[in-house]
């Protein structure tokens, strides 16, 4: 067991526990905050990827931006004043048994594929290359995100403000 | 088996991806419905950036894990100024009760 190996099992631990708590969480409160974990643990399998800018990106947009916006979203949408804070789940039973099957498929054939390990690229300069790679190949998609960011950003405005009469 | 490689990451998102499907799946919330779909986006990611590092496609794998969190941001944004227009207007986020398209 190296260092590499410890951590990985540590952060997979973190992310699918705190996971599982989101799925099954009674409270959609601790749902969101163990969103937070699973983010965290994902950044963590991220670094140890030698993707070091994208887990620093995960935790600024994810953690700072997206589950702010679903706390947000949860404390507006939920009458905390009520005790109707609980969410509760349907068809428990059914999706168990779909999903533990999915999973048990997926999961086999994911270690069944034989796939072509290439020796492991070290990317030492991963801030360096991504600048790059994104004002030469990949300039159009880097356009076509900043349009569609405007795009969401006034379309949700425009969706969730009040109607004026 | 121990040494961590590409299996393990793989395996990993596979079972982030299916945790992410219960979720959708069984949650009457839709604000959990989304946090669903998050997981299941970040799952992708981890197979993406594992691609990268261990498969020989140079760094793109890398690059599309970024655009996917963009558009992830996006996403959350849009739909949950749908849910609160949805909240708005039925006074309620259960997807199973906001069903006026059948009547």
């Amino acid at each position: 067991m190296q260092l590499y190996d410890i951590i990985f099992y540590l952060f997979a631990l973190i992310t699918l526990a705190s996971a599982l708590i989101v799925v099954s969480s009674k409270n959609i409160v601790y749902s969101a905050f163990s969103l937070l974990f699973t983010f965290f643990g994902v950044a963590g399998i991220y670094v140890l990827l030698n993707a070091d800018f994208i887990a620093v990106v995960q935790l600024i947009v994810y953690v700072g931006g997206i589950l702010i916006l679903i706390i947000f979203g949860v404390m507006l949408t939920s009458k905390i004043t009520d005790v109707q804070i609980k969410s509760e789940s349907i068809q428990i039973l059914p999706a168990t048994i779909a999903v533990g099957i999915f999973a048990g498929i997926l999961t086999a054939s994911l270690l069944k594929t034989d796939w072509r390990v290439a020796f492991p690229a070290s990317h030492d300069q991963t801030i360096f290359t991504i600048g790059r790679q994104l004002i030469t190949g990949y300039v159009l998609p880097f356009e076509l995100a900043g349009i569609v960011l405007l795009i969401a950003l006034i379309g949700s405005v425009m969706i969730a403000r009040k109607e004026r009469s | 088996m121990l040494q961590v490689g590409l299996y393990h990451f793989l395996v990993l998102s596979g079972l982030l991806f299916s945790l992410g499907i219960f979720a959708v799946l069984t949650r009457k919330n839709a604000i959990l419905v989304l946090m669903g779909i998050e997981l299941i986006l970040n799952s992708a990611n981890i197979n993406f950036i594992a691609f990268a590092k261990y498969g020989n496609f140079g760094f793109s794998g890398q690059m599309v894990a970024l655009f996917v969190i963009i558009l992830a941001a996006a996403e959350a944004a849009v739909a949950l100024a749908i849910v609160l227009n949805i909240y708005k207007n039925f006074n309620t986020v259960h997807v199973d009760e906001i069903d006026g398209l059948k009547d």
